[in-house]
This record gives C-alpha cells, sequence and structure tokens, in this order.
C-alpha cells in the first residue's frame, strides 16, 4: 500500500478500518489548514492593545456586513476588517483605519461582541500619537486643542450667537445663583452657521416653556467625545478636565446638550473621571413638556426622522426625538427603511467629520448621500435631525445628489421653534 | 551638532485685529498670541537634522504670552531643551530687541547652527536672523530651504530660491545662521497626551536677558487699516464707445505717449 508523505502526515491511498475500505482523502483533515499559515502578527498588533482585544474573537460569520453603513459604500465591516488583517493588512498603517465612523450598527448584531466602538479607537491612539492621523484630522485636534473647538473659531466668540436669539440667554456665570439648566451648546451649535440658528431656536423655546437655563458662554469647551473616538485621548482627557472643574463651580438641576456625542460622553465616559452628571438630550427635556408648547401654526410637512447613532444606538433614546415630532400640529412622520436600532449614519461620527476629503478617496459616495437618497426616496420633504453634526452634512448632501428643492434638512428644534411662531415672522424655505 | 531654534510668537489672526486708542499698534487686550509659522518650519528642519546627524535641539524664545504651552509644544514634537529668556518684553518684541536678547543666550549654549524662521508677520523683512547673525559674528544666509549638513566638514549645504525658476546652491561654515523658509516635510502633529506629559514632567530653563543698548530703533507713529485711494470705474456703452472713452482715459491721465 503505497503512502504520502505530506507535511508531517503520512497519508495512505486507502486503509481498511473495521473491515471497511477508506479512501485516503480522510487523512486529509490532519493536514495544516490555510489558516494556520497567516502570519498572526497584524492581528496580534490589535488584540494585544487594551481595548482592542474583540476583534480576535470575529469568526466571521458576517451579520455585520449587511449593516455596516461603509461597507454600503466601499468594501469594509469588521467582518471584512478582521479578514483583511488576518491575511495580512495592517491597519496602523492602512486608510482602512479610519473610516469607521463608531455607529455601532455592527457591535447590535453580533453574536461575539466584536466592539469596533473599542478597537477603532485604541489603534488609532497608537497612530495619533506617531503624529501619523490624515492631516485634515490633526488640523482638527490642533484646532480643539487651541481655540476649544474643532472649527477653528476664536474662544472669544463661542456666545455669538445669542445676540440673534431675540431671547435673553443668561451665561451661568453672571448669574451668581444656581440653575435649573445649563445648557452645553457644544461647537457646531455655537459656530457654525445652521448650528447657531438652531440654538437660537433652543434658546426660544426655552423661554416659551418657562425654563430657567443659562450657557457657560466663553468658559465652555469642547467635550470632544468624536476627538476620543477619532483616537486623541489626550486631549478628550485634558478637556474632561477642564470642563469637569468648569461644571464644578456651578449648581444646577440638569445639564442640558443638544450634541448625542456629548451626551453619550458625559454620561458614559465623565463618571470615569470622577463626575456623574445630570446630564440630558435636549429631545429628552422636552419631550415631557411638549404638549405645554403654545403652538400658534400647523406645519404641513412630511418629515422623516434620522436617529443620531450616539443618541439611538449608542444610549437606547428613539422615543423623545419622534415624541416631538407628532407633538407638533399639522406633522406627517413617516419613518425610513433603515431608521431606529438599525438607523444608518451620517458619516460625522469617530471623527467622520473632519475626515471628508479623506473619506471621498475611499467611498462611492458620502454616507450623507445614501442617507439623503433613502430620506428623499419616502417622499418627506424635511429631514429632521437632532445632532448637530448632521445639518452640515445632510443640506450638503442633498445639494450633491441633486436634490435641492426637494427636501429641506431641519433640526427638531427648529421645527418647534417654527410651530410656535406666526407665519409672517418665518419662512421654512 | 547642537540646533537652536529661535520661537517667537505673533497675533493669531483667528481673532479680528483691532488698533489701541492711539492709533499707534494693535489693542493688545484683544490679542491672542500663536507661534510664528516660520518658527514652526524651522522647528520641523532642526528635527528632521536632528533625526540625520543626531544632536540636540535647543528651542529658545523671549518670556512673551503663552510662550510655556510653545516651549511645551516643541518639546513633546521633539526638542531636547527649551530655553526662556526672560524680561520685560513687550508681547510684540520687535526683532532688533529680540537679536540683542537672544545673542548672548546662543553665544552661551555652544551652539553649531541656528535655524531661524526666515520672516514673521511683524518682520516681514526677515531682519531677526540678519540682526542675530550680526551680534554673534557669524555667517548668514537667509530665505533657505533644501539644508544639509556636513558635520565632519563644518559646512551646512542649503538652496536660495531666486526669481524666473533659478536656484542657488551656498555652502557655509558652521557655526552660521540660517533664515528657514520652509521645512522638507510638513511640520509634525503633537500628540496632546505627549503634551500633557511634558507640562507635567518638562523644566523650561530660564535664563535673565543681558541689558542691551537701545539701537535707535524706529518708532511707529500711526498704525492704520489700508485706505482706499479710489475705486473701479466701470465704462457705459458698446464696445466703440468703451475703446473711446478708454482711450480717452489713458491720453488723459498722461499714459499714451501718442496725441489722440
Amino acid at each position: 500500500m503505497s503512502e504520502i508523505e505530506k507535511e508531517r502526515i503520512r497519508e495512505k491511498e486507502s486503509v481498511v478500518v473495521e473491515g471497511i475500505t477508506l479512501t485516503g482523502q480522510w487523512n486529509r483533515m490532519f493536514e495544516q489548514r490555510v489558516v494556520w499559515d497567516y502570519d498572526p502578527t497584524n492581528l496580534e498588533k490589535v488584540v494585544n492593545l487594551a481595548g482592542g482585544e474583540s476583534l480576535g474573537w470575529c469568526y466571521q460569520c458576517g451579520k455585520c456586513t449587511g449593516v455596516c453603513p461603509v461597507d454600503h459604500v466601499g468594501s469594509y465591516s469588521p467582518r471584512k476588517i478582521f479578514s483583511k488583517v488576518r491575511s495580512g493588512l495592517d491597519l496602523f498603517t492602512d486608510p482602512d483605519l479610519w473610516l469607521c465612523t463608531t455607529c455601532g450598527n455592527c457591535l447590535r448584531v453580533c453574536p461575539k461582541g466584536v466592539d469596533m466602538l473599542q478597537i477603532m479607537p485604541a489603534v488609532r491612539e497608537q497612530v495619533v500619537a506617531s503624529g501619523a492621523a490624515p492631516p485634515e484630522l490633526q488640523q482638527a485636534f490642533e484646532n480643539t486643542f487651541r481655540y476649544g473647538n474643532p472649527l477653528g473659531e476664536p474662544a472669544r466668540k463661542r456666545a455669538d450667537w445669542t445676540k440673534e436669539a431675540g431671547v435673553p440667554v443668561p451665561v451661568v456665570s453672571q448669574l451668581k445663583r444656581p440653575v435649573d439648566v445649563v445648557f452645553y451648546v457644544e461647537c457646531y451649535w455655537s459656530y457654525h452657521l445652521r448650528g447657531k440658528q438652531a440654538a437660537q431656536a433652543m434658546a426660544r423655546t426655552l423661554h416659551r416653556l418657562g425654563i430657567d437655563f443659562a450657557i457657560l458662554g466663553m468658559e465652555e469647551k469642547c467635550v470632544c467625545d468624536t476627538q476620543r473616538a477619532a483616537g486623541e485621548k489626550g486631549l478628550f482627557e485634558l478637556f474632561t478636565e477642564q470642563n469637569i472643574a468648569t461644571l464644578g463651580k456651578y449648581q444646577f438641576t440638569t445639564l442640558m446638550t443638544p450634541d448625542p456625542h456629548a451626551f453619550n460622553a458625559f454620561k458614559n465616559e465623565y463618571p470615569k473621571y470622577g463626575a456623574t452628571l445630570p446630564v440630558v438630550h435636549y429631545t429628552q427635556l422636552l419631550a415631557p413638556l411638549v404638549a405645554t408648547l403654545p403652538f400658534v401654526r400647523e406645519l404641513p410637512y412630511r418629515v422623516t426622522f434620522h436617529d443620531p447613532c450616539y443618541l439611538g444606538r449608542q444610549n437606547g433614546e428613539y422615543e423623545s426625538p419622534r415624541q416631538l415630532l407628532k407633538a407638533i400640529p399639522g406633522l406627517q412622520v413617516i419613518e425610513m427603511l433603515r431608521c431606529r436600532e438599525n438607523g444608518y449614519c451620517c458619516g460625522g461620527g469617530g471623527g467622520g467629520m473632519w475626515l471628508g476629503s479623506f473619506a471621498a478617496g475611499h467611498e462611492s459616495e458620502r454616507l450623507s448621500e445614501r442617507r439623503v437618497k433613502e430620506a428623499v426616496s419616502t417622499g418627506a420633504d424635511v429631514l429632521a435631525v437632532c445632532c448637530p453634526f448632521e445639518v452640515s452634512l445632510f443640506e450638503d448632501a442633498v445639494k450633491t445628489t441633486g436634490n435641492s428643492g426637494k427636501l429641506i434638512v431641519r433640526d427638531i428644534v427648529e421645527l418647534l421653534d417654527e410651530a410656535c411662531t406666526p407665519k409672517t415672522e418665518v419662512s421654512i424655505a | 551638532m547642537n540646533l537652536l531654534v529661535p520661537l517667537k510668537m505673533v497675533p493669531d489672526l483667528v481673532e479680528e485685529l483691532t488698533l489701541n486708542e492711539a492709533g499707534t499698534g494693535l489693542d493688545r487686550d484683544a490679542l491672542t498670541y500663536k507661534l510664528n509659522e516660520f518658527d514652526d518650519q524651522a522647528l520641523e528642519e532642526a528635527l528632521e537634522l536632528k533625526a540625520l546627524h543626531g544632536g540636540t535641539v535647543i528651542v529658545a524664545g523671549l518670556d512673551t504670552p503663552d510662550i510655556d504651552q510653545v516651549f511645551y509644544t516643541a518639546i513633546a514634537k521633539g526638542a531636547d531643551r527649551a530655553v526662556k529668556i526672560t524680561g520685560q518684553f513687550d508681547p510684540l518684541v520687535d526683532s532688533w530687541t529680540a537679536a540683542a536678547a537672544m545673542a548672548p543666550v546662543v553665544a552661551s549654549l555652544e551652539v553649531d547652527l541656528v535655524l531661524a524662521g526666515v520672516q514673521a508677520p511683524d518682520d516681514l523683512y526677515g531682519q531677526l536672523p540678519v540682526l542675530l547673525a550680526g551680534r554673534l559674528g557669524w555667517p548668514h544666509v537667509s530665505v533657505v530651504s533644501g539644508i544639509e549638513l556636513d558635520p565632519q566638514a563644518r559646512i551646512a549645504r542649503c538652496h536660495q530660491e531666486y526669481s524666473g525658476g533659478v536656484m542657488a546652491a551656498m555652502e557655509t561654515a558652521l557655526p552660521a545662521v540660517l533664515g528657514v523658509q520652509a521645512a522638507r516635510k510638513t511640520p509634525r502633529y503633537a500628540p496632546i497626551s505627549r503634551i500633557r506629559q511634558v507640562m507635567k514632567e518638562a523644566k523650561l530653563e530660564e535664563v535673565a536677558a543681558a541689558p542691551a543698548a537701545d539701537g535707535g530703533r524706529p518708532k511707529v507713529r500711526r498704525l492704520f487699516k489700508p485706505e482706499s485711494q479710489g475705486h473701479a470705474r466701470m465704462l457705459e456703452g458698446d464696445v466703440t464707445s468703451q475703446i473711446e472713452q478708454l482711450v480717452g482715459l489713458l491720453a488723459e491721465r498722461g499714459l499714451l505717449k501718442v496725441r489722440v
């Protein structure tokens, strides 16, 4: 009987076991499988990092691939990342490292708990520390470090939006008394043109509800949760210490922010640094009070709502934004196919907000463009949002997808404000 | 090789510039300061040269607002020492005073090469490297890029770009002062965690500035925003009429030699 020597296994052409003749093929199960041939170096580099461990747990089921927003515009998804890393891709130098928006939809469906919200920041932190992050991202980090906001706007102008609010917006340091609500405006509502309009609508809404509120004014600094997810943990820690010290100077019962990323940090990260804050997203503050808003007109809009990843999936809040929308007279809410737990991502999270040019070279279209097309397909004429990143991303995407005139983008608080304003004073177009 | 990079703070233009009441300078209360960007180029070039040849990079600057943060950032990027020259300095110190304060410090530090930013927003003529070299009695080349060092021969080679696509390759004996126009690569990023670590651990050295005689440098009598001298005038009418008006205007202003 002939034998084949292969690797360490001696394979017989056939063998008789208990009277049954078996071919030599059965031996092959003892051969070295191809998977053993992979060089584990690059995978080990990731899984050996604190936070990177779970990449090694992937068993390639592929559930994430169907829900990963980046995979819809490229070849991505955690399964593919694992597969690429195992077969030689160095995540530390590959552009793939920067495309994940930490939207968390993969983690929702993953049976093994492969957690990109931990893996990506852990690897990025190493790369940021080596100075090899994409320059546009470094610019956002430097701006934040220097000016307290990633837009590179002067700290002195942080409260300039209040001048056009039409109502007084007190600064907590000048009140010299406890206040019910500290309104943590965050950067895009403080500086971005469309964000400022939402901040002003918020101030008017708080006034209509008779809420005792104040802002931090020039003392407010970026919460940096997105910089953290993008790998600048040092920046996050620096500002966390400063923000905790600032907030610690004042007495308030509620900390309210419009930014789901800031909300996420206050709720889930700040306790690690010793601060337990009574934080709510603005939709959570307003939802129980919306019946008392003095609506004066109907808004005849068909509205579809985009769930922010860091409000919905990361923090489980899906109802408050919808309660607000449904309370507006005349307004009809249409859901997109991908909503709530399966909501698509605007592309701004995890540093995506500052990686537009970089990502454009690696994706077939922007995530915001995908989402805008989906919103248009519902027949909605308004895309409602409640995250400060989204207005600018989606308004750009409306233009670049040729949907100007078909869809407008509004923050929920702008819609509330509009419904409380007589028609002569405001126009949606 | 010891490389020294002078660092200078300049107004951050993210804030609007306003004039002081006397109209002789900027309103200092409305200013924030940042590192002169050419100095950042010089620092990057110094760090690259250090990576090639070893040695140390020393940053030095006058005690002006916010300069400590710039020192810490420079150390986080890889500078070995930071020397703060203390004294009573105007935050917008002029190059003559800066060179006078800096020269004795440079002379005391066994420096082989000074890499200075070629110019600053308030020193467009790039006087600092020239004045510093003059006070030290060292050779000086300014507006340079493409720096190469030969530590054995104690020579620095560099390029100076002229108009018309002409490039000069120059060399100078060390020690010398170079006015750096551009580093070989974009200035590096300093991770914030490293800056924070540096702020906790690094010590800034301090040297008191030696008193220097005032050289009678110029005083600013008036600082003002550019005043519009005239406005564009649009010519109306058809093309022939526009041409006639244009020729007439040129003749009227004495810009035509041929009488129309």
